[in-house]
């Protein structure tokens, strides 16, 4: 795909492999890769969005700093011919599902050689296996469509939507999901409850209970409260081996928080309560588990990979 | 005036979608009340649910996720078929085609296709009244990469329907309901020896039909239009020749957005005059379009401004003579066709 010359680039074209030191090499101990892609997406986010402050990119974008656990918890579990959904935020889903650092950042510089040829921008992303698309909700049917092809091929293969707290308030999620139950689409529904939807806190959106939202229609749904990728691994390797075996759909609530703003620069949520959930990074969490050198070697190997991929289309800006 | 005994248009149409289950594994039809015994609102399906039970899917009443769920078919591959029940539900799968199905294509690079086909029921004239008799084609007019498709008598839906199939664009193929119980007219055969029937095959893909009573060099008006309307602008052209000697050549577009403009261009070459007939309502729609764009293309040339035949901007009555006085009648289109033929 890089440097396809239908797209008529005038730049030097990328490298679109993906770079050992941000994703693991598949020998790593399996402590040490999730610690690695975790890092890695908070690493490109950070670079994100200092080419923003920078004037270096363009229109808007919106982090999942505090929420790399889900992204790369989740990854773990899926093979090729496994498709995911994702919304508006989307870079940290797409980064674990697929590793391409370079298409994502020459995306966001508006580089034809870019996952969407600089159309998709931020939150507009596709690749074999992947799609995110910005409007709340309305990803979640395309999600059962995709779960239903994978059914009337019988490929054995399963669709993940993610979508947030914020994202229950769309009507299309609850047809959505009382159809994906009574055609038993294998579809797995991850629910990322980071608490806050843009700047409006829960307690404002949402009526009742959670996960009931998810059972009323008969899916069997768990719910953890947790950033610790060990847990967040092993729950969904659990959930989606379910989701293969029944070949039925299934949905997993992980409670979280959003370390960032909403977007770029919108935050105006109680300072104390951004602070008290720092102590829960899940960089932290897991980071503590590794040999303290080890950990070093690993977080000097993904700056070193982001910041030549940001070096490098800095050069070509 | 289509002749007796030949076979209707909702039968000519379930016979294709018929035909398309049979020859193309990839085509799923998904809608409310589609399955038998029922067979659809207006018995479209009626039959195919027994004989492709996987694949003729009977569904809750969720228009978006309906749409959305052919979304996923069609990005991995299926040919998916909606039925919207009515053509007024179409608002609640308005985001899934502009924002999702529209777009798929052109926002991802061209890396996907999402050839989603929406089947839906317009128009009024049968009482339903101001939820269930809309022609709301126009609000989808102009959405990029979408297509707009009117049913016609004048065209096998089975020709229509493999075109669509053999493209990738998504569709919403618009079949007007007093179409529906009509038999089918074979343009190209003898049904009506009245009126003389021709096809300019365009550049869309899909062909105009062009009817008159006499040859083209001898029409002062073109009239463009689809669905039922089509139907009525051929019934005036045939009694305007007889009883008035006034000769309109009707353009009946199998695609209405994005306009193939060929046909249209070649017969207001001749006539230098247009009427554009529609059943949505009046205003911001396909006729003001269409004048729009004929009124550049041939400024200076044209005898009169184009005329744009519609319903009333309000709601549809229920009851039949309120009704009859909100959607283009034949007395209106007739009498827009003198006007303009001048």
């Amino acid at each position: 795909m890089a440097g396809d010359s239908r797209r008529g680039n005038r730049l030097p074209a990328i490298d679109r492999t993906p770079d050992l030191r941000l994703v693991g090499s598949p020998e790593e101990p399996r402590d040490e890769r999730l610690f690695r892609r975790m890092f890695f997406l908070r690493c490109f986010e950070e670079a994100v969005l200092d080419l923003f402050s920078e004037g270096l990119l363009n229109g808007t974008t919106h982090c999942c700093i505090g929420q790399e656990a889900d992204c790369v918890g989740i990854a773990e579990h899926l093979t090729p011919g496994d498709h995911v959904f994702s919304n508006h935020r989307c870079h940290g889903h797409y980064l674990a599902h697929t590793g391409d650092a370079a298409g994502l950042l020459a995306e966001m510089t508006g580089r034809s050689d870019g996952v969407c040829g600089g159309v998709g921008g931020s939150q507009h992303l596709c690749a074999p296996g992947f799609k995110s698309n910005g409007v709340l909700g309305g990803t979640m049917p395309a999600a059962a469509g995709i779960a239903l092809a994978q059914q009337l091929r019988g490929t054995g293969h399963l669709s993940v939507a993610f979508i947030g707290d914020g994202t229950l308030g769309e009507g299309v999620v609850y047809e959505t999901l009382n159809i994906a139950s009574l055609w038993r689409l294998p579809l797995f529904v991850v629910c990322e409850d980071n608490a806050w939807s843009q700047s409006t806190p829960k307690r404002l959106n949402m009526a009742g209970g959670l996960r009931e939202r998810f059972e009323a229609f008969g899916i069997p749904t768990r719910e953890i409260d947790t950033t610790d990728v060990l847990e967040i691994d092993h729950t969904a390797g659990e959930e989606i081996a379910a989701v293969r075996h029944a070949g039925s759909p299934r949905a997993l609530v992980i409670q979280t928080y959003r370390l960032c703003h909403h977007s770029k620069s919108d935050d105006n949520r109680p300072l104390a309560e951004v602070e008290s959930r720092w102590l829960l990074d899940p960089l932290r969490v897991h980071g503590v588990r590794l040999d303290g050198q080890r950990r070093g070697e690993i977080e000097s190997e993904v700056r070193q990979g982001i910041g030549s991929l940001v070096e490098c289309l800095r050069r070509a800006a | 005036m289509p002749a007796e005994g030949g076979l209707i248009f909702s039968r000519a149409l379930g016979n294709t979608l018929r035909a398309l289950l049979e020859r193309d594994p990839r085509v799923i039809l998904l809608g409310e009340d589609i399955a038998d015994p029922y067979g659809g609102a207006f018995k479209v399906t009626r039959g195919l649910s027994t004989d492709f039970p996987d694949r003729v899917r009977t569904t809750p009443v969720s228009e978006a996720a309906i749409t959305g769920i052919a979304a996923g078919l069609a990005l991995e591959g299926f040919r998916p078929i909606v039925e919207v029940m009515f053509c007024d539900f179409t608002t609640l799968c308005f985001d899934q085609v502009l924002n999702h199905i529209a777009k798929y294509g052109a926002m991802y690079d061209h890396q996907v296709e999402c050839p989603v086909i929406l089947r839906t029921p317009a128009g009024g004239g049968r009482g339903y009244g101001p939820t269930h008799s809309q022609s709301l084609e126009k609000h989808f007019l102009g959405i990029p990469h979408l297509r707009v498709v009117a049913a016609s008598l004048y065209l096998d839906p089975l020709t229509v329907f493999s075109q669509l199939l053999s493209q990738s664009e998504p569709v919403l193929y618009v079949e007007h309901k007093l179409l529906y119980p009509l038999s089918m007219v074979d343009a190209g055969g003898d049904d009506s020896p009245e009126l003389l029937f021709g096809l300019d095959s365009g550049e869309c893909g899909l062909p105009t039909v062009t009817i008159s009573a006499v040859p083209r060099r001898e029409c002062t008006v073109t009239v463009f239009a689809y669905g039922y309307g089509a139907v009525q602008a051929a019934n005036a052209a045939w009694d305007l020749a007889i009883e008035e000697e006034i000769f309109a050549e009707i353009l009946v577009p199998a695609q209405i957005a994005p306009v193939d403009w060929g046909p249209l261009e070649r017969s207001v070459a001749v006539t230098r005059s247009l009427v554009t007939v529609e059943e949505g309502t009046a205003g911001w729609g396909w006729g003001s379009e269409v004048a729009a764009q004929v009124s550049r293309r041939f400024f200076g040339s044209l005898r009169r401004p184009v005329e744009s035949v519609a319903s009333a901007r309000d709601v549809i009555p229920a009851a039949r003579h309120l009704e009859q006085q909100r959607i283009p009648g034949a007395e209106a289109i007739a009498q827009a066709i003198r006007e303009a033929a001048r």
